[in-house]
């Protein structure tokens, strides 16, 4: 709009309103009053001349919460300074807010669809209770489309109202429904033209009545678009002012200037609105696409808002700082409170666990997503930090005095010994603190002992235990058992990338009495202990988890009973074929190992002495690598996952809903990627190898040399059992090598990469600053590095191997690996036994060379490590082993040279019996 | 319920026809009048409440049964001093208010008893000149309120509900009426929402009747902020009881004149109906007093009123029928306040502040 009539024009600000304002309805539906309040001020703040105030929700009761609101508000003036406008469905909420507002306000609305006595009744009531009022233009029959319809409708209203009842024509306001254009149904394209021109014929015919509009409904068919709807939006009122509008519903603070939309723009949603042409919807939609895929649908006026927040009162600004994540201001506002507020922990439980609550209720409604609530965290994290020696300092001058906190409960957390994985549990930690509980982190690779030691001396209400490796599972059973055995009766949580809701039913639950919860993601985890520390809802929800867990045990063993699986040997006569006396085998340029390292020449001279002196593998060679090659080869897709938004890369950076937190968490990992370079804060270091190979039925022979006469190791896989439709094969990592029998010789390639030297220290840094966020995010880059130096060293081997330096493919192919070759690791689906890590990283040396170490539960540590072998055949391809039958188990554990029960063991999970 | 006396129907013409050829005078104080008397409590409750069970010294709308003489002594005082209407003893004749002394029963008693009390003063007045004397019928503003809550910890909890204000003035202005006043003044508003419910009240009881009164309206401005005490500027104020079509809108109470000042001129630039101003005699002195002068308190009204803001003018606190006589003199002088003959239509809301919508 222009300046002149914006400056006549009424704003009534809309996200009071439960049906446009999810925030909003969040809020009011947990009685979470304060965040009403904001929520009402923030619209006054930006300009809003009325409030539209709108309660209407099936599990509301709209006349109470009308009331309380109402009187909340009342003792608010910088709201209560402009006039209310209800706003209701149902005639007795309207009444009941009419009861509450001392000014004089505008019921939204009355019509005529309940008919003309009923519509005469409510206005000689208004005329009582002193309000004005909206007539939507809506009779008997519905809602008026067309102008003509509108025109009468409105007309018949006002000539009761003024006529019959001595209504003050100015009092009554007209909305002849705005209703929604582009939607691709010819008749709705000329809708807004039918307002515009209704709007004016009321204003010429209808004496001293005004118009009004909800103007978002325009835009519905561009949901997810904020720019165009903003667009849409100005341009609507601009054309409706001129045509008399005298105010609209809408978000006070997203007005834009008429003048001021691109061009191009403007044109074309000008045709839509005034229906100049019949493709104008097309044209807008089609550069609607181009305008999102360039800004990601994200809104071009919100940055208005800026820095106005700093503004507002002390305990808004905290809010505004935990709810946003802005820690540049937390220790001068959290300073300011300890003025204003007698003691520290009153800021704590007061303003700051104020704004964790509004954070913990979005997060849980999925309006904020989890870098943002770590964010927050970090927030909240400073401000105590800045609080504690105020804290210890009251402390000590109040001997008697002090207390902290209270916390809603402890839990005792930890990744279960062999397993090294914390970056999941990490978040739920977060998670749970930003939620006022208190979280005893014991870190990775914890020994049973210990978590229930702490458990018991700290007093804790729930464990939580996490892991992501397999062997993890049956060290999560194996604790459960002990908590029993122990008495340390308090409910177990399980989480963790290879815990599953079946695995804890069927091996968990049964060893232990208390509740055993698996827990999905960090964004169920509250819900879970809420409900665990309830004593109202603890038995109930117990009672579910039994009786789901008591289900998943019988489908798990219908399940099995019903699955028919292949015996080995019929599974091995289905083996892919390959014809061995004809295929391409390439031989690797070198055989042996190559080692290559980030570190500096110096460093890498040292390290290079140190493994030639303790080794006897010749081609030891040190090759100088850099954290810019590796950074290359980043696949960011599993970024974002680890941060719980789900999407491809990149299209999740212009997802309609998580796009613009992927956009700001990728821009945030950019910049800390550019400091670990730049700084060398971590330190990749590689080992990949090949070795002449021949496969020996389901297992692979590595020999020392060409001639084969010396078998160094033996890999041994496994075959899928499961039934496969016609012309499918029952795969094995085996039948990717040729066999002894065809007399060729083949090559199997081996590595292990690491980029975690460093990662801990860098994240610890963070740690020590408060800084969750920061430390989660050095340790997925440090986990992104490792699969991206995987990827980097994939394509040595690959060029190495001849093949790969005429595949010619671009970066993305590569991170889809579009390329020949596969390079599956230990421990995972085509290959799910850890037990086969020892045996590679002996090939390798890959303990001495990248100082990569295998835990007894044969993870990897540090934690960003990837390790696997390299297979060559054209045809290689990943897949997963599935579920195994005995026969196999027995097979495998004879060619391994172990007992049964150990492969049992290792391969639990995967057990059909 | 009774119709309108021929006298009361024939009030609002004769009303307006006064209001149109000078300004009308209004009685002074009837609290600080009573407290002269330094009555005790066996004066408050004459024979009919001496068992009553709860203290009723300072109940002074009880002195229309108790002390009936008394009370319309202070009335014809009035009339004597040159006023045109005075205000029945009814400021706190609701059941709301008399629950405090237990008296709510006599609610309907109380009123139309002040409304005889004051109408045989009237008509006395009337013997003596021939000049009509009119009774207005004061709605007081109770002693809870809708718009604020009583505490401060739960901002939302109010004392007392819609309904309950609305019952209790729809009785009182019922008795009022049927006792035979002229108009009915709802008066001393601090909190709007009341004054919102009263008119409400008494919109019904129109509606009832098929007949209707005079409606005047007078709202206290607590301090220099130009506020009600609920928070409402003048302005605010006005566009929220706009739809009662009052005869009258005013200012009364809690200052003297001369800190009235800037709000009575608002008012008079604003208001589409005529404009009522009765200050107290000044600010309170340091004994809760009001000293100022009958002189100095007619030179401040004197100066409204040539001006050009006034219609109706009198005293609130600690005026006395000196002060009245003495305003008489000062104000009969000057033309009153014309409203203006067609006001612009504007949509006018107001939250704390009002909005105009040309």
């Amino acid at each position: 709009m222009t300046k002149s009539s914006a400056s006549q024009f009424i704003v009534v600000g809309e996200r009071t309103n439960i049906t446009g304002s999810p925030k909003f309805a969040k809020a009011l539906k947990a009685g979470d009053w304060p965040a009403c309040l904001a929520i009402a001020r923030q619209q006054v703040e930006s300009g809003a001349n009325v409030l539209d105030i709108n309660v209407d929700e099936a599990l509301i009761d709209g006349e109470a919460t009308m009331v309380r609101f109402l009187n909340f508000i009342a003792a608010e003036p910088e709201i209560c300074k402009v006039p209310i406008m209800l706003d209701s469905s149902k005639w007795t909420v309207l009444e009941a807010g009419l009861r509450c507002i001392q000014g004089k306000g505008i019921v939204n609305s009355i019509s005529l669809k309940d008919g003309e006595a009923e519509f005469l009744r409510r206005g000689r009531l208004l005329l009582r209770y002193g309000a004005a009022a909206v007539v939507m233009a809506f009779d008997e029959n519905g809602q008026a489309a067309t102008r003509d319809e509108k025109v009468r409708i409105c007309t018949r209203a006002y000539r009761l109202l003024v006529d019959r009842l001595q209504f003050p024509p100015e009092d009554i306001i007209f909305d002849p429904n705005i209703l929604t254009v582009a939607t691709g149904i010819e008749e709705h394209n000329n809708y807004a033209v039918d307002f515009f021109e209704a709007a004016r014929i009321i204003k010429d015919t209808l004496p001293g009545a005004k118009i009004s509009g909800g103007v978002s409904n325009v835009s519905f068919s561009f949901r997810g678009n904020n720019p165009v709807r903003e667009a849409m939006h100005t341009a609507f009122l601009y054309h409706g002012i001129q045509a008399g509008l005298d105010m609209a519903i809408l978000n006070a603070g997203m007005l834009g200037v008429y003048d001021e939309i691109e061009p191009a723009l403007r044109d074309l949603v000008d045709d839509v609105l005034l229906n100049r042409r019949p493709d104008a919807t097309d044209r807008l939609i089609k550069h609607a696409e181009g305008l999102k895929a360039r800004d990601g649908g994200a809104s071009k006026i919100e940055l208005k808002e800026d820095l106005a927040w700093r503004e507002a009162p002390v305990e808004s600004r905290l809010s505004h700082a935990l709810i946003k994540g802005i820690d540049a201001f937390v220790d001068a506002d959290t300073e300011e409170c300890r003025k204003k507020y007698p003691r520290p922990l009153d800021i704590i439980e007061g303003p700051l666990m104020d704004g964790m609550r509004v954070v913990g209720d979005l997060f849980g409604a999925g309006k904020m997503f989890l870098p943002q609530v770590v964010k927050s965290a970090r927030v909240m994290k400073k401000a105590v930090a800045y609080l504690q020696p105020f804290m210890e300092e009251e402390k000590k001058k109040l001997v008697a005095g002090g207390g902290t906190a209270k916390p809603q409960g402890r839990i005792v957390m930890a990744t279960v010994k062999g397993d090294v994985h914390d970056i999941g549990k990490n978040i739920v930690g977060v998670v749970l603190a930003c939620n006022n509980y208190e979280v005893i982190d014991l870190g990775v690779m914890v020994p049973c002992d210990k978590i229930l030691a702490t458990a018991k001396e700290k007093n804790a209400d729930i464990i939580g235990l996490s892991g992501l490796i397999t062997p993890s599972l049956d060290e999560m059973t194996h604790v459960a058992k002990e908590m029993k055995r122990t008495g340390v009766n308090v409910p177990l949580l399980i989480g963790g990338a290879t815990t599953s809701a079946a695995h804890t039913a069927v091996k968990i639950a049964p060893e232990y009495g208390e509740p055993v919860v698996h827990v999905l993601d960090a964004s169920r985890v509250i819900g879970v202990v809420s409900a665990l520390l309830s004593h109202e809802q603890k038995p109930a929800f117990a009672a579910d988890n039994r009786t789901k867990q008591e289900k998943q045990r019988v489908e798990f063993a219908d399940r099995r009973g019903a699955r028919k699986l292949l015996s080995i040997a019929e599974a091995r006569k289905r083996a892919q074929p390959t014809e061995w006396a004809t295929v391409d085998i390439p031989r690797p340029e070198f055989l042996g190992t190559r080692v290559f390292s980030t570190a500096d020449d110096a460093e890498r001279m040292k390290d290079e002495g140190r493994i030639k002196n303790s080794s006897d593998l010749p081609n030891s060679s040190f090759l100088p690598l850099t954290l810019n090659d590796i950074a290359d080869f980043i696949d960011w897709g599993p970024f974002f996952s680890a941060w719980e938004l789900h999407g491809r890369f990149p299209e999740i950076l212009t997802d309609a809903v998580v796009g613009e937190e992927a956009t700001k968490l990728y821009a945030d990992a950019q910049m800390m990627l550019k400091q670990i370079i730049a700084e060398k804060r971590y330190t990749a270091k590689a080992v990949i190898g090949f070795w002449p190979a021949n496969t020996v039925g389901d297992s692979v022979e590595v020999y020392a040399d060409e001639s084969r006469a010396k078998v160094v190791k033996a890999f041994h896989f496994l075959r899928q059992q499961n039934e496969k439709a016609a012309g499918q094969f029952n795969h094995c990592l085996a039948d990717f090598i040729a066999p002894k029998e065809s007399g060729r010789i083949d090559y199997l390639g081996g590595f292990a990469v690491t980029a975690g030297h460093g990662v801990e220290e860098f994240a610890k840094e963070f740690e020590a600053k408060h800084d969750d966020y920061s430390a989660i995010m050095a340790k997925a880059l440090g986990d992104r590095l490792a699969e991206a130096l995987a990827e980097l060293m994939h394509k040595k081997a690959r060029e190495a191997s001849g093949y790969g330096k005429t595949e010619n493919l671009e970066m993305k192919d590569i991170i889809r690996e579009k390329y020949r070759g596969i390079r599956p690791a230990p421990g995972y689906p085509a290959c799910p036994d850890h037990t086969e890590k020892p045996v590679l990283f002996d090939l390798l040396n890959a303990e001495a060379t990248t100082g990569i170490k295998l835990t007894e539960s044969n993870a990897m540590f540090p934690a960003s490590s990837v390790s696997g072998q390299y297979f060559n055949h054209p045809d290689s391809k990943y897949f997963a082993v599935g579920k195994l039958a005995k026969d196999q188990i027995e097979d495998y554990a004879t060619r391994k040279g172990i007992p049964i029960s150990d492969s049992e063991k290792w391969l639990a999970p995967y057990l059909d019996y | 319920m009774t119709a309108l006396s021929q006298r009361q129907s024939h009030a609002a013409a004769e009303l307006r026809h006064l209001l149109a050829q000078r300004i009308v005078i209004l009685d002074g104080a009837m609290g600080t009048m009573i407290q002269e008397h330094k009555l005790s409590e066996a004066d408050f409750r004459g024979d009919r409440f001496k068992a009553h069970p709860h203290d009723l010294k300072g109940n002074n709308d009880l002195l229309s049964l108790t002390r009936p003489d008394l009370i319309e002594g202070i009335h014809l005082a009035y009339f004597e001093a040159g006023a045109d209407m005075v205000e029945t003893n009814t400021f706190s004749s609701t059941v709301i208010a008399q629950a405090d002394y237990r008296l709510e029963a006599l609610v309907p008693e109380l009123n139309t008893a002040a409304a005889a009390v004051a109408l045989r003063a009237a008509l006395q007045a009337e013997a003596q000149d021939g000049r009509r004397r009119f009774v207005a019928g004061a709605i007081g503003p109770l002693n809870r309120t809708l718009s604020l809550s009583p505490d401060v910890n739960h901002p939302d909890f109010r004392a007392v509900n819609w309904d309950q204000v609305t019952t209790a003035y729809y009785e009182q202005a019922r008795a009022l009426v049927a006792g035979g006043v002229d108009v009915l003044l709802i008066e001393t508003i601090f909190d709007t929402l009341n004054a919102k419910a009263a008119v409400f009240a008494v919109e019904q009881l129109f509606d009832e009747l098929g007949a209707r009164l005079p409606v005047m309206i007078s709202v206290t401005i607590t301090d220099a902020s130009g506020r009600t005490l609920s928070g409402q500027t003048v302005g605010a104020f006005y566009n929220s009881i706009r739809h009662a079509h009052p005869l009258s809108i005013g200012i009364n109470c809690a200052l003297g004149g001369a800190q009235m000042r800037p709000y009575v001129e608002e008012l008079a630039g604003l208001a589409e109906c005529y404009v009522s101003c009765y200050p107290n005699a000044g600010l309170p002195n340091a004994f809760g007093g009001y000293d100022e002068s009958p002189a100095a308190m007619a030179g401040v009204l004197g100066d409204f009123a040539a001006q050009g803001w006034l219609n109706i003018v009198g005293g609130c606190c600690g005026s006395t029928p000196a002060h009245i006589a003495a305003i008489v003199a000062a104000c009969s002088p000057h033309k009153p306040h014309v409203p203006p003959a067609d006001p612009a239509r504007k949509l006018q809301l107001s939250g704390l502040e009002p909005l105009a919508i040309a």
